[in-house]
């Protein structure tokens, strides 16, 4: 039900099964991501989200199925891991910058080490990202020096400077305060514009509607629905979804009688 | 096969003798830990609260007993205390003496560390539901910091434990001493008994020691 | 009080530097192979290498449950009588060791564990290998944390050398009691005892104290 024409499959999941213990957490689950695409990813906690990202980035290993980036499968224990992750960057809901690091070692010790970049070069694309997300005037300062936004902004670069062919947001915007969710969301915002490949989980409905090309619904370990957002949010297919995002609606209260008490 | 000690070991009553050498350290130890362990209660509690004067006097105290080797404070207790108040008091005493003003200036310590490492928040909620200040320490501060406490605690009991072995230093008979006066007596028919009666008492302090940690340990897990 | 002789003193001084010479040579020895037992056993712990994983707890218990001064009487008086020989140095540094090895697993241990997983998988996730894992993110971290348990061993160690006596060793602890015996200059001979044991632990404990307030207060923590 794609709306956009579709060029060729960047990422491709295929009935891939993750058990912690007996406690099944995918169950055959399949989705193709393809070049360009924004997918966000929604459903109740609980339900498989984050596990499906760090499964993609073999933080976790599969029991079941395979994952295939470029046709190349992912493995915890492949060979190539190292390259492939380097393929897809991921972007943490805690503030995961290293502490120890600066705002801009924390960006190029990666570029440096991994890809052997030089130094001159990687700082220079560090500091161009940066003043992309407004933060230039912070390349010296450290993690602990940042608010939440702020971090979460300085993990986005990291993650982009290394040249990912796609991105994973897991719930980036769950743990800051309200103020700061949107200059967060900006900078996805304008990555998505950019015709980035991205998979995105959040709890952040409006923005799921706004970004997304198509909304994948997570429960019970298994995608329920894979539709444009048009449709999921006005029209979803199945009871769960409805009540899922009847969750998102506040009944008004102010005119009822005050409770007794 | 080289005799290596077991013979003389269980000859006679040597067994009975070594363990009676051990139960004198361990007397030791255990009065001293009963007496420290609420002095020490009282004095960390003085020490997390808010008089300076008892604060300063408490910290010079506790920074000279922590910063000694307990050997030196063995030795001052013991031979100090004869030269400068000329008191002759027994080695065994002394040890007492010693190790209970070390295990509460221990002691003391921990009980302030667990009591400031409970979070502002919890004063702070615990007044706002309008408990007065003493509801507020005996009804939730102690108890959290009971339970920080409490292996910590147990840990210091092992480490009293272990540092008894000492008093042999001032001449007190205990596990140790026992074991050379056998090693002595029975140097002629087998010399090389060392091994197997240091090897023992070795194998007595741990069982004596292990156990405690292995609570302490479990008491942690548990609470945490 | 008797009032201190300070002549005595004068004439006790050159005694007890040297003493306290020999204390620190052979702490410092002592510390430096705990350290190496103690990162080889965290190192094993940390990676859960099978087999040498429980050999370093086994070593731990017993070294963490029995008194140095047991541990010195074993190696010093009973090794030689199955044919290992020891003397007296060697015996005091490997005692030392042997305790201070599992003390100073501890610490190091404490401050790998204390870095969140997450760290480990931003890293990951970024490309990088295992090993670059633990040398730029993990251990510049874990390094810092285990400043003040490493500093707090080294005290609690070189305080543990006043044991070495027993095995007839002179260090300050041994000076002390042979002159009190000898002359029966008490007060004096506790006196320097306790000067001398100050002028070497005091002034680690203080940077001690200074490093943790640092590293407290401008920690990287976020």
């Amino acid at each position: 039900m794609a709306v956009k024409i579709l060029a060729e499959t960047l990422l491709s999941i295929r009935h891939i099964a993750k058990r912690f213990g007996d406690n099944t957490v995918l169950d055959d689950l399949s989705l193709d991501v393809h070049k360009g695409e924004v997918i966000v990813v929604v459903g109740p906690s609980g339900c498989g989200k984050s596990t499906l990202l760090r499964c993609i980035n073999a933080l976790e290993p599969i029991q079941a199925g395979e994952i295939l980036l470029d046709g190349e499968p992912i493995k915890p224990d492949g060979k190539n891991i190292t390259e492939l992750r380097q393929k897809v960057g991921m972007v943490f809901q805690s503030y995961d910058l290293f502490p120890h690091l600066s705002v801009l070692d924390n960006i190029v010790l990666a570029p440096r080490k991994v890809q052997k970049r030089a130094k001159a070069e990687a700082e220079a694309e560090a500091l161009t990202l940066l003043e992309r997300v407004g933060l230039k005037d912070k390349a010296a300062s450290y993690p602990r020096e940042l608010s939440g936004g702020q971090k979460q902004r300085v993990a986005i670069v990291r993650a982009l400077c290394m040249h990912p062919e796609m991105l994973l947001f897991d719930e980036v915007t769950a743990a800051l305060d309200p103020e700061m969710v949107r200059e967060v969301l900006d900078v996805i915002l304008k990555l998505a514009t950019q015709g980035r490949t991205m998979l995105i989980v959040t709890h952040e409905m409006q923005f799921a509607r706004a970004i997304a090309d198509r909304v994948i619904f997570l429960d019970g370990g298994n995608i329920l629905e894979n539709t444009p957002p048009e449709i999921f949010f006005t029209n979803p297919q199945t009871e769960r979804a409805r009540q899922f995002l009847n969750m998102f609606e506040f009944a008004a209260v102010k005119h009822h009688a005050p409770a007794e008490d | 096969m080289p005799d290596l000690g077991l013979s003389v070991l269980l000859k006679g009553k040597n067994m009975a003798r070594l363990l009676g050498g051990l139960w004198v350290a361990l007397r030791i130890s255990l009065i001293a830990v009963a007496i420290s362990l609420p002095l020490g209660i009282l004095l960390g509690v003085l020490m997390a609260g808010k008089n300076r004067v008892v604060k300063a006097i408490l910290r010079v105290y506790l920074e000279f007993i922590r910063i000694m080797p307990q050997m030196v404070l063995l030795f001052l207790g013991f031979f100090g205390t004869t030269r400068a108040f000329g008191w002759n008091i027994s080695a065994e005493l002394a040890a007492i003496i010693v190790f209970t003003l070390w295990g509460t200036a221990e002691m003391s310590d921990l009980v302030r560390g667990a009591i400031i490492s409970i979070p502002r928040h919890q004063y702070e909620s615990s007044q706002a539901l309008g408990l007065n200040k003493r509801q507020t320490y005996f009804y939730i501060i102690l108890p959290q910091a009971a339970r920080r406490l409490i292996p910590l605690s147990i840990n210091l009991i092992t480490r009293m434990i272990k540092t008894t072995s000492l008093v042999l230093m001032i001449g007190v008979v205990e596990v140790l001493k026992v074991a050379q006066q056998i090693i002595e007596a029975n140097r002629m028919t087998s010399p090389n008994a060392a091994f197997g009666l240091y090897l023992t008492v070795f194998v007595l302090y741990f069982l004596a020691c292990w156990p405690i940690s292995l609570l302490a340990r479990y008491l942690e897990k548990k609470w945490r | 009080m008797a009032v201190l002789d300070w002549e005595v003193i004068q004439q006790y001084l050159p005694l007890y530097q040297e003493a306290a010479w020999l204390t620190v040579r052979l702490g410092v020895a002592g510390i430096i192979f705990a350290i190496l037992i103690g990162l080889i056993c965290a190192i094993v712990q940390y990676f859960k290498v099978p087999a040498l994983r429980q050999i370093a707890a086994v070593y731990i218990e017993i070294s963490r449950n029995t008194p140095l001064l047991v541990q010195l009487f074993f190696i010093f008086y009973g090794l030689p009588k199955i044919g290992i020989p020891t003397n007296a140095t060697v015996c005091g540094i490997a005692g030392l060791a042997f305790l201070g090895g599992s003390y100073m697993a501890e610490a190091f241990r404490s401050g790998l564990e204390a870095i969140p997983a997450i760290q480990t998988e931003s890293a990951l996730s970024l490309g990088l290998s295992r090993a670059q894992t633990m040398r730029y993110v993990i251990l510049p971290q874990a390094a810092s944390i285990s400043v003040p348990p490493f500093i707090a061993n080294v005290i609690f160690l070189l305080k543990e050398t006043s044991v070495f006596s027993a095995i007839s060793l002179m260090d300050l602890m041994f000076t002390a009691k042979d002159l009190i015996g000898l002359y029966y200059k008490t007060t004096e001979c506790l006196f320097l005892l306790v000067v001398f044991y100050l002028l070497i632990l005091l002034p680690i404990s203080i940077l001690g104290s200074l490093l943790e307030r640092r590293l407290r207060h401008a920690g990287f923590g976020a």
